[in-house]
């Protein structure tokens, strides 16, 4: 598939921290193979940088296998770049053309304020976790596997939701910078499996409340989230949350006295 | 109470106002159109101007209409408060575009609402303020043969400034005396920048309601496979199609018919 190496020109969004202003610098990437994948190619371009003597381009990485959820760039008006359902280490290079320019951005979310360069910190993902985002389980010996009955239907929509990484594409990818798609999936893969049940309102009371106490966007349903997806989450789930969310604030007493006890 | 503002103060709860206003609203485009058809009927306004004085008389309908003032300032005032915590969420944008594939209506809500509350300021202070508070509307007596039943009609001039409606029988013959909206907006509708300000409001009706009226099921968390598409054909066909052709069809018609007399 490979012809020849690529020349291609970088604007890079340059930071030194959260409090600085920042500003693109462009860089030369040139002898890019197209078959490195996007970081490969950020990392020959730090090699050179660190021989010249000056800073690398600081950006979050881990697994480069497309399930860490790490890796982050905004890329060409894309979170994880023009493909679908691909995360930024799965882009390849052969995906752009010789010479084309591309622009770099971070995730831009008051939420996710930026550490470095394009490096954001995504901790308040971590936090709207804690506050809701597991089940209850008994201590003691192992329970059979399949012990509780759960219809296939119900398993596969749960796990489908249950793939979301946590990247942040979707609050990326919004024009309010609403995590909405996020918090929906991981409200939903719990509340629909019977081991998710006791937890189920109060947990959804408290992650939404936490999402908005992180200072989140509002979802005004555009559907650029869903698209943007690595694990392609469905918009579905956030009318699940929300069915949830007013089942248990305006039907369910007994749900928001457990929620206000719990705060 | 606190509950209760906690619950409407949420980022959930502030969307769900958003989404019941904008159905009462919906709603209240069907009837509205529906009563306005009426100015298509060649009478001279006999029927359209027995309509307006219904409205604007009947008790009932009258608590209907402030419950829709007050959804439609509702709604603008929400919209405002969302989109301004929206902007707070993103304070450096991106130097590119944004490319992520989402509707032009769903991305423009806001200039659509914009300009229909401003249609709306002047759709109202035009018609229903000067219908209900001024002195500007001029009378009409319709005077319909009981035995032929032909309505001719002719200019009136009230006795007292408040006259509102009258309705007798002299000879066989029924006078009805009403305020005469419909010549105003016929003349209104004689103006043409005011057809083309119409129009154009129309079409925002039509792409602010082709993505509100399936965002506002979504919203509520009616998501359904089977029930979904029917709410986006709806929202698509009656809500961005019909109506708003409907109500834009009024002032070109009365337009052309002002420019053949």
């Amino acid at each position: 598939m490979s012809t020849g190496n690529m020349n291609l020109t970088l604007k890079v969004w340059r930071q030194k921290n959260a409090n600085i202003k920042g500003a693109f610098v462009t860089y030369k990437a040139e002898g890019i193979s197209p078959d490195m994948s996007f970081l490969e190619m950020l990392d020959v371009v730090n090699e050179s940088l660190i021989h010249k003597g000056e800073e690398p381009i600081h950006f979050d990485h881990d697994c480069r296998e497309g399930i860490c959820g790490m890796c982050s760039l905004y890329i060409n008006g894309h979170p994880h770049g023009p493909k679908n359902a691909i995360t930024t280490c799965q882009l390849h290079m052969r995906t752009f053309h010789d010479g084309e320019i591309i622009v770099i951005e971070p995730w831009r979310a008051a939420a996710f304020p930026v550490v470095k360069d394009l490096a954001v910190d995504r901790s308040a993902f971590d936090r709207i976790q804690q506050a809701g985002g597991f089940v209850s389980v008994n201590t003691g010996v192992t329970v059979d596997a399949n012990e509780i009955p759960i219809p296939k239907v119900i398993a596969d929509e749960a796990f489908n939701s249950a793939t979301c990484i946590g990247c942040g594409a979707c609050v990326a990818a919004c024009k309010n910078a609403s995590a909405m798609l996020f918090v929906s999936a991981k409200v939903t893969q719990l509340g629909m499996l019977p081991q998710g049940q006791p937890e189920r309102y109060s947990r959804v009371q408290a992650m939404v409340a936490q999402m908005d106490a992180e200072g989140f966007g509002n979802c005004t349903n555009t559907g650029a989230c869903e698209a943007e997806c690595p694990k392609e989450i469905k918009m579905t789930n956030i009318s699940r949350m929300n069915n949830d969310y007013f089942s248990a604030k305006l039907f369910r007493e007994e749900a928001t006295h457990d929620h206000a006890g719990g705060e | 109470m606190s509950e209760f503002k906690q619950t409407f103060n949420s980022s959930l709860g502030k969307k769900l106002i958003m989404a019941l206003t904008g159905l009462f609203l919906c709603t209240f485009l069907i009837v509205h159109l529906g009563g306005n058809l009426l100015l298509f009927r060649n009478d001279d306004g006999f029927g359209f101007n027995l309509y307006a004085n219904f409205l604007t008389h009947f008790p009932p309908i009258e608590v209907i209409a402030y419950l829709l003032y007050l959804s439609i300032l509702v709604h603008a005032l929400y919209a405002l408060i969302l989109t301004i915590k929206n902007r707070k969420s993103r304070p450096v944008s991106y130097a590119t575009v944004n490319k992520s594939p989402a509707t032009w209506s769903s991305k423009n809500m806001g200039l659509l609402g914009s300009i229909l509350f401003l249609f709306i300021v002047i759709h109202m202070s035009d018609f229903w303020f000067a219908y209900k508070y001024s002195h500007k509307i001029v009378y009409k007596e319709y005077r319909t043969d009981l035995a032929t039943d032909k309505t001719t009609s002719v200019a009136y001039n009230p006795v007292t400034p408040d006259f509102e409606k009258s309705v007798s029988v002299e000879n066989n013959v029924e006078i009805v005396r009403v305020k005469d909206l419909h010549a105003r907006v016929a003349n209104s509708f004689s103006n043409l920048l005011y057809v083309i300000f119409y129009v154009i409001a129309m079409f925002a009706v039509s792409f602010h309601l082709l993505h509100g009226f399936q965002s506002a099921f979504r919203t509520l968390g009616w998501v359904h496979r089977k029930y979904t598409p029917i709410v986006y054909s709806i929202g698509t066909w009656l809500f961005a199609v019909i109506i708003p052709i409907g109500f834009a069809a009024m002032p070109v018609v009365y337009y052309l018919q002002s420019t053949g007399k």
